[in-house]
């Protein structure tokens, strides 16, 4: 018993950070149709920032914890902004008018760039970040207990807040307005006067920051990182993302707790060598049931 | 360019691959008239209509559109590609770099153009009244904080929005739906949502691609009807393409004709009505046959 609670509450924590990653694919996909493979690198980046700025910050005798975090928070989310900004600009821009292969072909390879600037720039090693905040909260359930690190706890807050504040920005803002415009008709969003491109980039401009908030509160956590982590966490928030249905915002955030409850249960429950068997096979079942993803729209075939 | 002509066409010429869609077309549009083109199945009117909002790159020629008080030029505004005398003159060439950068048919709308589709083009997933709001947003507080925060100047703003909004369906007669999904409409309501959508985002021209097609005799009268209170109560100029033949006669101030991608014929009404080349290119008869439009 205690273990399934403890597991689910792992799950939870794993399962937003992965939302949160997935809500750069679905909302890149939902505006421009393409898979930005990129973004599992962005995240990365954030991890080396949140790094870099943990040591600014204490350089100039920033001691205490909740400074700490939220000058980390808008350090990194500025910068990672900004590369997700440039990226659009540099590789995906150019082709906006060429077909979807040559788009994702610059995705790779902006992934790979990124990947070998971080490895020349930061070494080839394993980095970490000393942990900050630590301490649990304990729940004792039949002979067991539950532990909630305190840290977790913040994951859960931040991540969460993050999401609502997106859903807000999405729904009743004007520039939700104008994203989902564009999202359903470009060229008549732009014949209403909306500049379109400037909405594509913010679209960038959102999604890494999502990854960057997921990255500060994963470094922060797991204290290890190096320049090869944006791989297998882009393609599991990618999974998240096609599971919940590629193009819904809420599609990705249920998507990636699933895939991370899903993922936790598994591993604590029957073996953690094959998590990851059960989380891709979970995937294809829902799949072939509902081929467009949970929340996501069926296909449908203009006529 | 007078002011009296809102938007002026000057050998405008559209060329896909080897195809002449356009071939020197030329027409002035006088301010706060309602005027139609014309012409038969393939005659290039929406292919004119797609170069005058910036749906298309014109291959040449040139638009001048003379609207919010200044004159733009549409071709200009969509990046032109850089010429040798660019080199001379820096000015000329600061000025295409922006618009290569910066530039895009969103610039022809602001400039106080907008249009409507043959085949609509709605936010099908978005409500009706968000229909409307979205075509607002450039005259409103776009500050994304000022959003996030609720600020009053931003409340104000979008009250502001909403009330443009539904003034518009007032007049479209659609304020009863205003909550429901714009895809949800009926095929008529679509068309007078567009409408609205069009003339919210406050254009000095409008643009209406077929906007009588499909729709029973009752709606279409509604619909000139509609179209009379856009020029006399809104001042705005309304250009439109129209196959409905007693429509077009009824409301227009003057009608340009097209065949073949070339201007054949234009005039008033009663011009058009009786020019042999116009009935010629509308029924294929011999000249000076006699046939009545």
């Amino acid at each position: 018993m205690d273990i399934v609670l403890q597991q689910l509450v792992n799950g939870l924590t794993l399962g937003s950070v992965y939302g949160l990653i997935a809500i750069g694919y679905t909302m890149v996909y939902g505006i421009i149709g393409m898979i930005n493979f990129a973004h599992g690198d962005v995240y990365m980046v954030s991890a080396y920032l949140t790094a870099i700025s943990i040591a600014l910050l204490t350089f100039f005798g920033v001691q205490s914890f909740p400074f700490i975090i939220f000058g980390a928070l808008v350090f990194t989310i500025v910068i990672t902004g900004a590369y997700g900004w440039v990226i659009e600009r540099v590789a995906y821009r150019p082709l906006r008018n060429s077909s979807r292969l040559s788009v994702l072909i610059s995705a790779i390879g902006m992934s790979l760039i990124l990947q070998n600037y971080v490895q020349l720039s930061q070494g080839p090693n394993q980095q970490g970040v000393p942990t900050l905040l630590s301490g649990a909260f304990r729940f004792y359930v039949g002979d067991g207990f539950v532990q909630i690190t305190y840290m977790k706890v913040m994951i859960l807050l931040i991540a969460f807040t993050g999401m609502a504040v997106l859903t807000y920005i999405i729904q009743k803002t004007k520039l939700g307005r104008m994203c989902r415009a564009t999202q359903q008709d470009r060229k008549m969003a732009s014949i209403l006067g909306i500049d379109t491109d400037k909405v594509i980039s913010s679209v960038f401009v959102i999604g890494s920051a999502m990854a960057a908030l997921a990255g500060v509160l994963v470094t922060l956590d797991y204290g290890a990182f190096d320049f090869y982590i944006g791989f297998i966490m882009g393609i599991k928030a990618f999974t998240a993302a096609v599971l919940g249905g590629i193009g819904s915002l809420p599609g990705a955030m249920l998507g990636g707790i699933i895939l991370g409850l899903s993922e936790s249960l598994f591993a604590g429950l029957v073996s953690s060598d094959y998590k990851d068997v059960f989380s891709f096979s979970l995937l294809v079942l829902i799949l072939i049931i509902r081929p467009s993803g949970l929340l996501g729209k069926p296909a449908v075939e203009k006529v | 360019m007078s002011q009296e002509n809102i938007l002026k066409v000057e050998n405008l010429v559209m060329h896909f691959g080897g195809i002449k869609a356009l071939n020197d077309v030329t027409f002035d549009i006088k301010r706060g008239s309602v005027s139609a083109l014309i012409g038969p199945n393939g005659a290039g009117k929406t292919t004119v209509f797609n170069c005058l909002t910036g749906f298309y790159k014109a291959t040449g020629g040139n638009i001048m559109l003379s609207a919010n008080g200044k004159e733009t030029s549409v071709i200009k505004v969509l990046g032109e590609p850089f010429m040798m005398t660019d080199f001379i003159s820096p000015v000329a060439f600061i000025q295409r770099l922006k618009y290569k950068m910066f530039g895009g048919s969103h610039l022809v709308n602001r400039a106080g153009l907008s249009r409507t589709f043959q085949n609509i083009r709605l936010f099908k997933e978005m409500s009706v009244v968000e229909n409307l709001l979205v075509a607002q947003h450039m005259r409103v507080n776009r500050n994304l904080m000022g959003g996030i925060l609720n600020t009053k100047a931003y409340q104000l703003a979008e009250e502001e929005a909403l009330e443009r909004a539904f003034y518009w369906l007032g007049v479209v007669d659609l304020v009863d739906f205003a909550n429901r999904l714009a895809g949800e409409l009926s095929y008529g309501q679509q068309r007078r949502l567009e409408i609205a959508r069009a003339m919210c985002t406050n254009p000095e021209i409008v643009c209406l691609d077929e906007p009588a097609a499909g729709l029973n005799p009752s709606e279409t009268e509604a619909l000139t009807k509609m179209i009379r209170v856009l020029r006399d109560e809104h001042k705005t100029t309304v250009l439109l393409i129209e196959h409905d033949m007693g429509m077009v006669m009824d409301i227009s101030d003057y009608i340009v004709v097209l065949d073949h991608g070339e201007v054949i014929a234009d005039g008033g009404p009663d011009d058009i009505k009786s020019n042999p080349k116009v009935i010629a290119a509308y029924l294929g008869a011999e000249e000076g046959e006699e046939v009545t439009l």
